[in-house]
């Protein structure tokens, strides 16, 4: 019995001891990635590719999504509204969600899911048939060349993505209470304009959009560099950056919104 | 002759696990070295710690006089500049096409007109007879013509010391001769200084100046080519002419064959 505990006290620690090393490695990436980045700048076709790859590919989920979101929170909105007489400020509901809340949470993790996880496949790939290693022989440094402009080019994507995906769904939501519904058109779109505040819910819209680019980008280039060099090790990885990356999506958006919207 | 690589009292061991234990060896300049041995032996990491990716738990690598462990990173890659490495598998950058792969280093490290490259690659392509397969991205190669482009890419700036590893891997007997003979052919044509690693025994012999044998983790013998055709050493004798039976035996170490079928205790 004490033979088990002891088994089990020690199985805790070593993942205790591994957890902190793993975040101790990955400080260290984050931060040789940021150190290196000027050949993301000096070189930007290099960083211009990667925003080809991370954002415009991924425009056309985004897209999408966007507009059955924006067409949700209308019907939803309207039918809610409708109820205490002020349908004519569904337009205010649908754009205040949007650029405060659903724009960049949900982007971002559809980002995750479709750019971070191909991110991460394709540098543990890289890895697994050793052209990082070939890279660092030939004396170029992969953090520098191969990290630094996806990085960058995701965190330049992310708040581009949000914003499109906040104008998509706002256009969805009038396609849905202006078009089918009959609200009054004037009324969704003059609500909507006293109503939202540029600094207060656009630019905030934007801070957490770049917040989200920087937390998934990293994620996702740091479990491809880091993982184990098989089938099975890129594919546990590119599971890991979904997951890792939607959590902290959530936990980020709790801790943003509690500073900028309610004062805490 | 001066030695271009001297190895000396090099042992390496990945965790507790040691690989490499006493390790010396010397690699005179111009000349084509082989180490030889068993998958598994310890030759990939020597490998490795001559181009400086792993550092020795104990001795020493010297290349060209600097002992490669206590260089600095832009030392350590300014060291790498003058070296070559052909990988097992190529590792060829899947994204960009032979021609850009072969252009990669000089992109990266120098400051030459576009014009001046693309003459310069056409010449290393030409040299491993792929001209005109420049265009192609490597998935349209053939392992063989993926391995030559490979060996292209790492001759771009003619560096001093080549390294190869498992050069002769999965290669058919045509595209072996043809890269066996062009790692002989360019050795001499850049006055260069290889170490091929492999255990592709006929083929190596045919090319190289001198052999090195390893066997767990040791140097067990070493010579010239013809020299080791004669060893008696059991090791080498059965490494060599491929025996089945000698001291590598062929059952891996374990349990009675009887006590895995459960016979010994129905016998008792």
């Amino acid at each position: 019995m004490p033979e088990r505990i002891v088994h089990n006290l020690r199985g805790i620690g070593h993942q205790v001891v591994n957890g902190v090393w793993r975040l101790g490695y990955a400080s260290r990436f984050f931060l040789l990635t940021l150190l290196r980045s000027a050949t993301s700048f000096r070189r930007f076709r290099l960083t211009t590719k990667e925003i080809y790859f991370a954002g415009v590919l991924s425009l056309i989920i985004i897209i999408v999504s966007g507009l059955f979101v924006g067409m949700v929170l209308g019907l939803q909105g309207y039918e809610t509204l409708q109820k205490y007489g002020s349908s004519e400020a569904v337009g205010t509901l649908v754009a205040l969600s949007l650029t405060r809340e659903l724009g960049p949470v949900v982007a971002a993790l559809l980002f995750a899911s479709r750019a971070g996880s191909a991110m991460t496949a394709e540098i543990g790939l890289m890895k697994a048939t050793e052209q990082i290693s070939a890279m660092e022989m030939m004396a170029v440094d992969p953090i520098a060349r191969v990290i630094g402009p996806r990085f960058w080019g995701g965190v330049i994507s992310m708040p581009l993505l949000a914003a499109m995906f906040s104008a998509v769904g706002v256009f969805g939501g009038y396609l849905i209470t202006v078009v089918l519904i009959g609200v009054d058109e004037g009324a969704f779109w003059s609500q909507m304009q006293s109503a939202v505040d540029f600094r207060q819910d656009i630019v905030n819209g934007v801070i957490k959009s770049v917040v989200f680019g920087v937390a998934v980008t990293a994620i996702a280039l740091f479990e491809g560099y880091d993982a184990p060099p098989t089938a099975e090790g890129v594919s546990g990885a590119t599971t890991r950056t979904v997951v890792t990356s939607s959590l902290a999506i959530l936990g980020l958006d709790f801790v943003l919104t509690a500073f900028m919207f309610t004062g805490v | 002759m001066e030695n271009l690589v001297e190895i000396k009292d090099v042992s390496f061991a990945y965790d507790v696990r040691p690989v490499l234990t006493g390790i010396n060896m010397t690699v005179p300049r111009g000349r084509l070295v082989s180490i030889m041995g068993l998958s598994g032996c310890g030759k990939t990491t020597l490998l490795r710690l001559i181009g400086g990716s792993l550092r020795p738990h104990k001795g020493a690598v010297r290349v060209a006089g600097r002992v490669i462990h206590e260089l600095t990173q832009d030392e350590l890659y300014e060291m790498r500049r003058k070296m070559g490495m052909l990988f097992q598998f190529g590792a060829l950058f899947t994204d960009l096409s032979a021609f850009d792969n072969v252009a990669f280093q000089m992109r990266e490290h120098t400051g030459l007109p576009e014009s001046m490259i693309h003459d310069l690659v056409t010449m290393k392509l030409h040299a491993v007879g792929l001209r005109g397969a420049q265009h192609l991205m490597p998935s349209e190669l053939s392992g063989g013509m993926a391995r030559r482009v490979a060996l292209a890419r790492a001759i771009a700036l003619d560096p001093m010391l080549i390294l190869y590893d498992e050069p002769f891997t999965g290669l058919d007997p045509i595209s072996m001769g043809v890269i066996s003979d062009l790692i002989r052919h360019l050795n001499e044509a850049l006055g260069a200084t290889s170490i091929v690693v492999t255990h592709d025994v006929q083929e190596t012999l045919k090319i190289v100046d001198y052999v090195y044998f390893m066997s767990q983790g040791v140097v067990v013998t070493q010579g010239t080519p013809d020299e080791i055709r004669r060893s008696e050493t059991p090791f080498v004798h059965q490494f060599v002419w491929g025996e089945m039976d000698g001291p590598m035996p062929f059952h891996y170490p374990g349990s009675t064959y009887a006590r895995d079928l459960a016979l010994e205790a129905a016998h008792a």
